[in-house]
């Protein structure tokens, strides 16, 4: 088997086990160990690992979870991700976890912040809000102290004080993960063909349960390992998806687009790894740092206010200049307010900007992907015929 | 989010003419002459807001003179008048996706179509967007997406939401420095009028008083028979309140009013006034949870009293203040008390919080159990009621039902399908009383 194969292998075996069981591990090599789990969209994981918990992303069931429990909890109009996420936890498969992080994203995960306090008793729950508002002395003020509330209770958890000096060094730890990934996904916009995107898709979900240097490693055996091993280059069409930020598309919708001809060259999959867009400083006020790189340098996405009109779709904008796209594909997930709601805009933008634009929706469980193919191959042909004339 | 209410009683189409207490004529007066003055605003140079029901800050807006719009107000005043439908319709011709939220679209087909309001008045594009970010995701983008297609400015008030059921010292002094330092200024740009703080304090003064009043009317139910229905008659009753009157004498008065009408309804051993006439038999208790369904709110009312049930009280009712738990705006500590009526209200409250309240009002109100009317559009409400149903009938051992309408959408109202329900839990109700005996 091949370097980067077998990389993949792990990183897939890592996305499929639903029970968990790497994260049971790394709780189990030493006495004491914490585990907080965190939703979509952003937490500073920074501050878990400064207290020596392993934070794990939690993104639902997938397809491979049978949802039976978590049905009861949800009417039919709401998206899946919570009562797959629900079901993780009546069956057990999170009872490894002394906690959950609920990030403010939108009212379904608000509101399943006050379920978890219902359902799971013993364990720690958090809503962790996070400002609107941009201003240091107002925004950032606020924001310090939800950081600190965060650094208590986790110190609490984990029975250990958490210090500056700590949380400091877990931001370079973070920041090295962040170089790494933004190296990745620069790759892979130079070269999509040597790092397709079912493969980013899997090394980043392997980050949502790998402790972070282990991740940083993995990451760099990657991009060794694919460079070594030279693939075809095709003539697809280069895209950016948008719209994925909180439940899941299926492994086989990202295979779906990429076999339709396209290249995915930025998107947004678990913004958590990338929300900060630059190092942040690791030699002053931690958390003041934590929050002015929230405040004025993190990524954009629905569940963000913009405060001008100007502002909207700009990042979007960013991205497909940069990474050089020729389109963006809308993938939103059904019963998604956040996704579908911000997508118009995004769209009227980049109608504009003369960036053509496809859209359709998913749940994590989407069985049928040949519609989606379709759809990808004729946008895909469609951007090549253009870009030909 | 959904949220209320200046509803006008609907009238009834059978003759003779309906039945209203005087201070529904009043209210009536009040939603019509609010209307006329946003038409009429530009040309006397009056500057227009928007801002939504929870968390509204109706006293700071009128220190500085602004006619003042409450879009959720709007639509369901459209929902009720059969217009929404065309206008979700556009909105969705138009790129709105069919899953979101209906009020959000209902708006966006309405300013599609032209500057024109529910009652026919026209209703210019507001100056300024007051994002009172209270309790409601959607809130945000509903804003963001009138900014994107008709422009005007938004200003932000992020208000914390009681993740762990309780309101700290840094979420109230957070909304308060938002109010000091980027909420009032952007209004005295917006209008060139200057805040003055005095003038806040005695719109405040008038607000308690208000509040007092509708507090004894919403708790007037507590009485067998309950002498006003909680949700349906309820939403007429906090219309003002949570509206573009909260903080004026009009308000004071129309509460006043309605205060000694209904406690001498009380005094006469009456019940509610319906559409149809007065409720002579108080045969079920109700707590609803929910918004109502606006398109079709007469015929899902008549449902009720057709059956002899009234709602006694409602966490629709409390969207826009959680009045009868003790709040009070609060004159001599201006912006706190606004900073905490914005993180007070309902749907800013915690899944826990929500249950304990609900628990509370049956056992308060005597209810017969809880009857949870599940909004599509609104995840705010609707994300976790089917855990609240569980943990209500768990704690308090009284039955509860489950149905599912939306807000201003009509293709979501299925009267068979919710009369059916309704139909079986009254029989559910009778069940258990019969085991009780
Ligand atoms: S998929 Fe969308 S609506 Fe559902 S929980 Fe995530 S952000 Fe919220």
């Amino acid at each position: 088997m091949s370097k980067v194969a077998a990389i993949i292998e792990r990183c897939q075996a890592l996305y499929e086990d639903l029970d968990f069981k790497a994260v049971q591990e790394w709780k189990n090599a030493a006495p004491k160990r914490k585990v907080v789990g965190y939703m979509p969209v952003y937490v500073p994981r920074e501050i878990a690992h400064a207290a020596g918990i392993l934070s794990v992303g939690i993104l639902g069931g997938g397809d491979q979870l049978e949802v039976i429990q978590g049905d009861a909890y949800y009417q039919s109009y709401i998206c899946r991700i919570p009562r797959s996420t629900i079901e993780l936890g009546l069956t057990g498969k999170l009872d490894g976890f002394d906690g959950m992080l609920f990030p403010s994203i939108c009212d379904v995960i608000r509101n399943l912040s006050g379920m978890w306090q219902i359902l799971f008793k013993d364990k720690y729950v958090r809503y962790f809000d996070v400002p609107q508002n941009y201003e240091d002395n107002i925004g950032g003020t606020y924001y310090v102290h939800e950081l600190e509330i965060l650094r208590d209770d986790l110190a609490k958890l984990a029975g250990v004080e958490i210090t500056n000096e700590k949380i400091n060094r877990s931001i370079e730890v973070f920041n090295e993960n962040r170089r790494v990934i933004r190296e990745l996904y620069a790759y892979r916009a130079a070269k999509p063909w040597q790092a397709p995107t079912t493969e980013i898709y899997l090394l980043q979900r392997a980050g949502m349960v790998l402790p972070v240097e282990e991740h940083t490693q993995l990451l760099r055996d990657y991009l060794a390992a694919t460079e070594a091993e030279p693939r075809q280059m095709r003539d697809n069409a280069r895209v950016v998806i948008n719209g994925t930020f909180c439940e899941q598309p299926p492994l086989n919708l990202i295979k779906s687009i990429e076999m339709a001809g396209c290249y995915v060259v930025d998107d947004d999959f678990m913004l958590v790894t990338r929300w900060l867009l630059d190092d942040v400083p690791s030699d002053g006020d931690a958390l003041d740092n934590l929050s002015k790189a929230f405040l004025h340098h993190s990524a954009s996405t629905s569940a963000k206010y913009e405060t001008k009109r100007e502002e909207k779709g700009q990042f979007l904008l960013q991205q497909v200049t940069e990474r050089r796209a020729e389109g963006v594909v809308f993938a939103c997930p059904s019963f998604c307010d956040p996704a579908l709601l911000e997508r118009p805009m995004l769209q009227d933008v980049l109608s504009a900007h003369g960036v053509p634009h496809t859209a359709f929706k998913y749940a994590e469980n989407t069985g049928q992907m040949a519609p989606i193919r379709e759809q990808a191959g004729t946008f895909a042909d469609s951007i090549k015929l253009w870009s030909a004339a | 989010m959904t949220t209320p209410a200046t509803a006008a009683m609907p009238a009834s189409s059978k003759k003779p003419q309906v039945q209203k207490e005087d201070a529904m004529w009043l209210q009536k007066e009040l939603i019509n002459r609010n209307y006329q003055e946003l038409a009429t605003a530009h040309e006397r140079g009056k500057k227009i807001s928007a801002t939504f029901v929870p968390g509204n800050l109706n006293e700071l807006l009128m220190c500085f003179d602004f006619a003042r719009s409450l879009p959720e107000t709007n639509q369901l005043q459209n929902g009720m008048r059969k217009k929404s439908g065309k206008f979700i319709m556009d909105a969705e011709r138009d790129g709105q996706s069919e899953d979101v939220c209906t009020y959000v679209k209902s708006d966006l087909g309405m300013m599609l179509n032209g500057q024109v309001g529910p009652t026919g008045d026209p209703l210019p594009r507001p100056d300024l967007l007051l994002l009172s970010y209270t309790g409601c995701f959607t809130f945000m983008k509903w804003f963001e997406l009138i900014r994107q297609k008709f422009g005007g400015e938004t200003v932000m008030l992020h208000v914390p939401y009681q993740g762990d059921g309780k309101i700290n010292p840094n979420m109230r002094d957070y909304v308060v420095k938002q109010l000091k330092e980027t909420v009032i200024p952007a209004l005295e740009k917006v209008s060139g009028v200057k805040f003055d703080i005095d003038r806040l304090r005695q719109y405040m003064r008038e607000s308690a008083k208000a509040e007092e009043d509708l507090v004894a009317v919403l708790q007037s139910a507590k009485n067998r028979p309950s002498p006003i229905d909680g949700y349906f008659g309820g939403v007429y009753y906090i219309g003002p309140i949570f509206t573009a009157f909260r903080g004026t004498p009009d308000a004071s008065k129309f509460y006043g009013m309605l205060r000694s009408e209904i406690e001498q309804r009380v005094r006469d051993g009456k019940g509610p006034i319906t559409p149809d006439g007065e409720m002579t038999s108080e045969r079920y208790r109700l707590v609803v949870e929910g918004p109502p369904n606006w398109t079709s709110f007469r015929d899902f009312w008549k449902m009720f009293y057709e059956d002899g049930a009234v709602v006694v009280t409602s966490t629709y009712a409390k969207v826009g203040g959680l009045y009868d738990f003790g709040f009070r705006h609060d004159p001599d500590r201006p912006l706190e008390s606004l900073a905490e009526y914005c993180m007070g209200c309902y749907t800013n409250l915690n899944l826990p919080q929500r249950i304990d309240m609900i628990c509370k009002y049956i056992e308060e109100y005597q209810a017969d159990g809880l009857l949870i009317n599940s909004i599509k559009s609104c995840n705010s409400f609707s994300a976790g009621q089917l855990l609240i149903l569980r943990e209500v009938e768990k704690r308090t051992g009284k039955p509860a039902a489950f149905i599912e309408t939306d807000l201003v959408d009509p293709r979501y109202f299925s009267a068979a399908n919710v009369k059916n329900r309704l139909e079986s839990y009254f029989q559910m109700i009778e069940q258990k009383r019969a085991a009780q005996h």
